[in-house]
């Protein structure tokens, strides 16, 4: 028993690493998280699958043959329990109850043993009476079946157990050790996986996944074992006609579903299905869930808009490209793999934070009305993304994450491209200034002029003509700044602001470095304002005006070029159109011991409810010559409950005997 | 103790007779035949199942236990008046004087958690004042949060249809509403048993996890804005949730009331306060009474989780952290009962073990969400 408590104890310690180290991640992230020397040391121990490792399977092996044990060791005394009455029981033992009273009785014994036999059975006691030499014993006992709740409570764990053994599939477990079965690496085609790691249709158990694009069919499902996978064939082919999500007006997913057609391998007969999320469906003796989903290969048209220091940018018209998520392309020198598409993106309009408001304005506001207050922040579509990787020559990738859409920031619209470097990091986004058209164009445009030193003298000297029109001025004057915008455009087309204001902390006195920096983002803006005329007329438009929403436009361009230095590719991917391809991830597991362990679970339950609130009571009525009745009470779980229920018989008993109670209560009535 | 102190169950005949019950019960049966009759066409069979099933189980625990009928009607009769005054229209919370000051849900919450805020007080106060008057209040201060907490979960119920139909959902989906539906169970359990045993003053200790629990509750609304009404994700909408969650949180609040039950036992067996205290053994047979009923509730409610996975997420048992989470809390109190009950341990130990146990409980239901990852991730903070 002590032995029970311990197990119990340390099979509950044991279950906690499971949950603080994550389980079956990739073999990868392990080596990436623990180091050379701890990753073979946690293998051994089992420690990326606690609960399918050897010695945890022990530990549960050892509660099914202790809770068995058990079982057996007490089944035969909670036998002779439930069928005797202890109708051979001595006045000397029932002395010994905890509840025990003796009564006064008047009459004969042969007036009172009727009257007490109705008393008991009207109580709902069974019992035997006893005749002994001068005395009746009336051995009574209600409610001994409830005895039968610890063999249900501890049958249904054993039955649990073993139901979750059948699961656990340990034929195939078993094939894996013998090497008949031998897991592979999941990145390679299906056609190349070797027979070793394929199962038939008669695998007993299995849970494993089946991606299934849009329009495709699917009969393999891959079971993730360790640090590979296995192939699970089906009796049966998924083809999925269409994934759907349903969204609710926040944006957020209400619904997931996949419209399949099973089509039976043996039979060749079709059936229309729609697996939901929560509403799996099972044929065959195989259940398919809604896992998950994924892009099933949408076709992505793009348009390469240069960008980045112009020396790396090749210069002419913008290519277009035509990318397939989950493929890879190529542009120049790089590879594009295509990761990832999403149709819809719901994101908070203004992230301004509730927060700030005083304490009692957020009471005042939260603690009253609805539960749906004005705060609630608001949310919206923002439109398609696609996230791609570009790798160099040298094999290094960065990560890119696009918007189909122009998000407005600030009272401005803005083509947002994000990049990271390591997936861990969240993507940091780079924003392009939409014209007053709602187009890229002139910022493009722009680009070319501005950061283009082929440009910069004509640029330079148009604007200091502009400025310093002949006549109001001296030509060398002129000149003087037109050489100064160029030299400022120079410096700038190296590393945007950040050149200009370590030219100026290198040249300029301290004291004087606010008015330089100023000088200079004038100087640059007049230029700006020179290649905005400029792109105008390349692209055909009528001359800028000097509104005030130029200037911003103006300054918004010169920030967005001095970051664009800065992004690590010298081109971005601009999504002009797609065709979307949806896939749905579902799951197909055939369970064979989910029947045994939820009859267990049943069974547990009731006789769980049976030995708790199970109400097993034995009554001793010893009826004596001499007007002497002695009654005593146990039970098998002792409570107050039973010390109240013996007072109520006690006094019900001592009515009927007609005796001189004087309702004082029991004796030792304490110690129960 | 004095024997004279033990509840005596009454006479069950003697309830047969009582008309109060009777009407009680025929109120639940009209109640739900209307809600039949004008909803019953957007049901299924599992949610009908549900409907019949609450009716009867809120007619049996009335019947055992009428003062819950009373809480029954109260807090019914109040979500119903807010559902009137509401008219279809949820902009109703900021213009009727009445849903925005006491009925809406938000008001309501706000009122259950001052009420218990000051029910703990008054117990306080009653336990060091020796005063039954203070502890009176408590009791009643303790009813009155019930009641509005419950109407305030019926009117959000109500509520999160009226943003948008397919919002429609039970309160019990988010750490927010389980947090109100805690501090509801445990205050019932608490109410049940000191209508059931002397167990004078007793409040002091378990009003206490109730005030934590309303703490969290200010805090995660204030900071975290999580008392908005959001809708479901595809993974919650299911009967099961029904069922479910409700029998976590009636084990998780009888875990709690036994710990606090076991701090006073610990204080009791040691002297401290041990007058103005109830004696060792009804203490003992508390702490165990509230063990019992929470393993039972917790065993079922496992058992409901596990049909609720192998529905979702096609297995019954994958060994999530919240499901591993809530298997060490089970065997935690199966090692108590098997201590209690096989080696008929008694006192101070058990007790230790039961203020451990409410450590391990917590950690399962909200330091899994805190700093585990899992399946269970629409339950973080
Ligand atoms: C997961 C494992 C187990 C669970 C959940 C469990 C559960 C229970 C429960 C709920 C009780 C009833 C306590 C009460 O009546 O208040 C009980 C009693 C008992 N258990 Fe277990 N048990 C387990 C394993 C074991 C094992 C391994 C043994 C023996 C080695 C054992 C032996 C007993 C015995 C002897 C009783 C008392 C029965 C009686 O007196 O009626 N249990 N158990």
């Amino acid at each position: 028993m002590r032995f029970a408590v311990s197990l119990l104890a340390i099979i509950a310690i044991a279950s906690i690493i499971g949950t603080v180290l994550k389980q079956n991640e990739p073999y990868n992230n392990y080596l990436n998280q623990f180091g050379q020397f701890w990753f073979p040391l946690f293998e051994i121990f089992g420690l990326y699958s606690v609960y399918g490792s050897g010695w945890f399977l022990l530990l549960l092996a050892f509660l099914v043959i202790s809770t068995s044990a058990c079982l057996i060791r007490q089944t035969p005394g909670i036998l002779r329990e439930m069928r005797g009455f202890r109708e051979h029981a001595q006045e000397i033992s029932l002395r010994q109850f905890g509840l025990h009273i003796e009564l006064d009785y008047r009459g004969t014994r042969e007036a009172l043993t009727p009257v007490l036999a109705a008393y008991l059975r009207e109580h709902g006691y069974r019992f035997r009476s006893n005749l002994r030499s001068g005395a009746t014993l009336f051995a009574a006992k209600s409610g001994s079946w409830h005895r039968t709740g610890y063999w249900l409570a501890h049958g249904a764990i054993v039955t649990i157990c073993l139901g979750g053994l059948a699961d656990g599939n340990l034929p195939l477990k078993l094939r894996l050790l013998l090497g008949d079965k031998v897991v592979t690496q999941g990145n390679q085609a299906i056609s190349a996986i070797p027979e070793s790691a394929r199962l038939g249709p008669d695998n007993p158990s299995f849970r494993g996944n089946l991606f299934i694009p849009e329009g495709q069919s699917q009969s393999l499902a891959v079971l993730n074992v360790r640090d590979g996978i296995l192939l699970q064939e089906l009796p049966f082919a998924v083809s999925l006609k269409r994934f759907v999500i349903d969204h609710y007006a926040t944006g957020a997913p209400k619904r997931f579903a996949s419209e399949i057609l099973l089509t039976d391998r043996a039979t060749g007969q079709s059936f229309e299905r729609v697996v939901e999320v929560n509403h799996p469906v099972t044929y065959r003796g195989i259940t398919l869930y809604q896992a998950s989903f994924d892009d099933g290969g949408t076709r992505l048209n793009l348009v390469v808009q240069p960008l980045g220091k112009m020396t790396d940018t090749p210069r002419g018209a913008a290519d277009t490209l035509v990318g397939v998520v989950g493929e890879s392309g190529r542009h120049g020198d790089y590879t594009i793999e295509f990761t990832g598409f999403r149709a819809l993106n719901v994101e908070p309009l203004d992230s301004e934070p509730t927060q700030t408001k005083p304490l009692r304005e957020r009471f005042a506001e939260r603690f009253a009305g609805s539960g749906r207050n004005a705060d609630q922040r608001r949310m919206a579509n923002v439109g398609p993304s696609f996230s791609y990787k570009l790798r160099d020559t040298s094999g290094q990738a960065k990560e890119f994450n696009n918007y189909m859409f122009p998000v407005s920031i600030q009272g401005r619209w803005w083509l947002l491209t994000g990049v990271r470097e390591n997936p861990n990091e969240p993507f940091r986004y780079l924003r392009l200034p939409l014209d007053a058209d709602g187009r890229i164009d002139t910022f493009v445009a722009m680009r070319t002029r501005l950061l283009d030193p082929g440009q910069h003298r004509s640029i330079a000297q148009t604007f200091a003509r502009r400025s310093l029109p002949s006549g109001t001025t001296s030509e060398t004057v002129q000149t003087r700044l037109a050489d100064t915008a160029q030299r400022t455009l120079q410096l700038f087309a190296e590393q945007g602001f950040d050149s200009v204001g370590r030219f100026i902390e290198a040249n300029v006195p301290s004291a004087e470095r606010e008015q330089a920096a100023e000088v200079f983002v004038k100087l640059l803006e007049g230029c700006a304002w020179q290649a905005l005329i400029d792109a105008h007329a390349a692209l055909g438009r009528p001359a800028p005006t000097t509104e005030a929403d130029t200037a911003a436009f103006l300054r918004a361009t010169l920030t967005a070029m001095s970051d664009s230095l800065h992004y690590p590719a010298p081109f971005w991917l601009q999504l002009s159109g797609y065709d979307e391809v949806k896939a749905s991830v579902l799951q197909a597991t055939r369970s064979p011991g989910m029947t045994p362990v939820f009859l267990g679970c049943a069974l547990l339950t009731v006789g769980v409810l049976i030995m708790l609130y199970g109400r097993e009571r034995r009554l001793f009525l010893l009826v004596q010559d001499g007007g002497k009745l002695l009654v005593a009470m146990s039970a098998h779980r002792k409570s107050l409950a039973l010390a109240a229920e013996f007072r109520e018989h006690s006094q019900g008993i001592a009515r009927l005997a007609n005796s001189g109670f004087d309702g004082s209560g029991p004796t030792r009535a304490a110690d129960v | 103790m004095d024997i004279a102190d033990t509840p005596i169950n009454p006479d069950s005949r003697s309830r047969l007779a009582s008309p109060g019950r009777w009407a009680y019960a025929l109120v639940l049966a009209f109640g739900t035949i209307v809600t039949l009759v004008r909803y019953g066409e957007h049901m299924d069979g599992f949610e009908l199942a549900i409907l019949v099933g609450t009716t009867l189980t809120l007619a049996a625990l009335g019947w055992h236990w009428l003062a819950s009928a009373a809480l029954t009607l109260v807090s019914g009769a109040l979500a119903l008046l807010a559902i009137d005054l509401y008219r279809g229209d949820l902009a109703r919370a900021e213009q009727v004087f009445a849903l925005k000051y006491l009925l809406a849900s938000q008001s309501a919450i706000g009122w259950m958690s001052m009420l218990f805020l000051m029910a703990t007080a008054a117990y306080w106060i009653g336990l060091l004042a020796r005063s039954p008057f203070a502890s009176a209040v408590g009791r009643g201060l303790t009813w009155a949060a019930s009641a509005l907490g419950t109407a305030g979960l019926l009117a959000r119920w109500h509520e999160s249809y009226l943003i948008a139909p397919d919002y429609g959902h039970i309160p019990i989906s988010n750490l927010y509403e389980v947090f109100v539906l805690f501090c509801l169970i445990t205050a019932l359990l608490h109410l049940y048993y000191e209508g059931r045993y002397p167990s004078r003053n007793l409040g002091a200790f378990t009003l206490l996890v109730i005030s934590a629990a309303v703490g969290f509750l200010m805090w995660y609304a204030l900071e975290r804005g999580a008392h908005e009404i959001q809708p479901l994700i595809p993974a919650l909408q299911s009967y099961w949730m029904k069922i479910h969650v409700p029998a976590n949180f009636v084990g998780y609040g009888a875990f709690a009331l036994a710990a606090m039950v076991a701090v006073a036992l610990l204080l009791a067996g040691r002297g401290v306060l041990a007058p103005r205290l109830p004696s060792v053994q009804v203490l003992d047979e508390l702490m165990y009474r509230a063990i019992a009923i929470g393993f039972a509730f917790f065993t079922l409610a496992t058992i409901l989780g596990a049909l609720w996975a192998a529905e979702a997420w096609g297995t019954y048992w994958q060994w999530d952290p919240k499901e591993t989470w809530a298997l060490i809390v089970w065997l935690n109190y199966a090692a108590w009962l098997h201590l209690r009950l096989t080696r008929g341990l008694r006192g101070s130990v058990l007790a230790w073990w039961a203020l451990g146990g409410l450590l391990v409980t917590s950690f399962a239901f909200l330091g899994v969400n805190m700093f585990l990852s899992g399946l269970h991730s629409y339950g973080s903070l």
